[in-house]
């Protein structure tokens, strides 16, 4: 018979396990690899494509990869004019998008309508669709952009998928948060 | 052969006479007015004969309260002489209806398809005479003085929707000052301002 040998310490694997929350495990995951969805409706598409090249960088962030298909994205940055011609179908594709989703407004137009106080342009793409980002600018500098991003992950990052709120727990593992 | 800007227009009065009126020449543009019935006869001399071969734009004006209401402009350009040439046509608000003129110059088929987006007039004999800006079943036409510059509510299920905007005193709307842009640029003046 053999004898079961004591797993208490391995030294092979013990330095390599840590132990954390499953949400923060989760956030830490789904913060550093957002896959943008770039719709591109105006100007503003042009700092994004500026802030997804090599000068601004946005891979630093982990948000590199800009999808086309909207299956397959996490954050839609609605980088533009949103007309009411283009109102539904920006609707529609963030409808598309699979849980959990963000949408950053970028830009004045984006937020607000901006210059546009016209019979022609959606007063905020807030009006149809939740915003988690509001960027100011018109258009606004990729720093602007990645600024955004990174207040998107700082929100992500407080998300809760599993753990339901409880002030003293998270008084003591997340003071930040309490 | 050089023929002078000058002697096309010659050309122009001689063959249609009283047809054309009210020759303006305004820092060396020439336009003239012509009646509704004859725009394609005129056009498609100018074309064939003038040589203005290149139709530039179509454009439309709204002179709420006068009538007739609307004007069309055509802009012409001839290649083979460099002459520009400007045809206004009026349109009274009954009919608001014109001669296509999408066969003599095929460039026109879309800027008749704006002027109808924009403005209401219709074009006949015009091929394919749908919006080309706005969607199809949008109810108004926005480019009309009577339409509000912060447009009208509509609404199509599943198509579009249009909601009036927050003017209050202007499209733009800064108050002097060394505030925060918050306090010199606000979302809308308020009604005191």
């Amino acid at each position: 018979m053999t004898e079961r040998r004591a797993t208490a310490y391995d030294s092979k694997i013990e330095g390599n396990v840590i132990f954390s929350r499953f949400d923060a495990v989760l956030n830490w995951v789904r913060k550093n690899s957002l896959w943008p969805m770039p719709m591109g409706l105006a100007c503003c598409a042009i700092e994004l494509m500026a802030a997804a090249a090599s000068r601004f960088d946005i891979a630093r962030f982990g948000a590199e990869v800009m999808r086309f298909s909207p299956r397959q994205c996490d954050v839609m940055i609605v980088a533009g004019t949103v007309t009411y011609k283009m109102a539904l179908a920006v609707k529609r594709i963030y409808e598309q998008m699979p849980e959990p989703k963000w949408v950053i407004a970028m830009g004045a137009c984006a937020s607000t309508g901006g210059m546009y106080r016209s019979y022609a342009v959606l007063q905020g793409i807030d009006q149809l669709i939740p915003v988690d980002v509001y960027i100011s600018g018109c258009p606004p500098r990729p720093e602007a952009l990645l600024a955004g991003l990174i207040k998107l992950q700082e929100k992500i990052s407080r998300e809760r998928s599993f753990a339901k709120e409880d002030p003293k727990r998270d008084a003591i593992l997340e003071p930040a948060l309490a | 052969m050089a023929v002078t800007a000058q002697e096309l227009f010659e050309s122009l009065e001689k063959a249609w006479g009283e047809k054309i009126s009210q020759k303006v020449e305004f820092r060396g543009e020439t336009s003239y007015t012509i009646g509704a019935d004859d725009l394609r006869d005129i056009a498609r001399f100018c074309r064939d004969q003038l040589r203005f071969d290149y139709l530039l734009d179509i454009t439309s004006i709204d002179n709420l309260g006068e009538d007739p209401r609307f004007e069309i402009v055509y802009h012409l350009y001839s290649m083979p002489h460099a002459a520009h040439l400007r045809l206004k046509l009026k349109v009274p608000e009954e009919t608001e209806t014109v001669d296509t003129v999408c066969d003599i110059w095929p460039t026109a088929n879309w800027h008749e398809r704006e002027v109808y987006d924009m403005m209401g007039i219709k074009f006949r004999g015009h091929p394919d005479l749908r919006r080309i800006l706005m969607w199809e079943g949008y109810p108004y036409f926005p480019l009309r003085k009577d339409f509000p510059l912060e447009g009208l509510p509509s609404e199509m299920p599943d198509v579009a929707f249009t909601k009036v905007s927050p003017l209050e005193g202007g499209p733009f709307v800064t108050v002097p000052g060394t505030g925060g842009s918050k306090d010199r640029e606000p979302r809308a003046r308020p009604p005191e301002l």
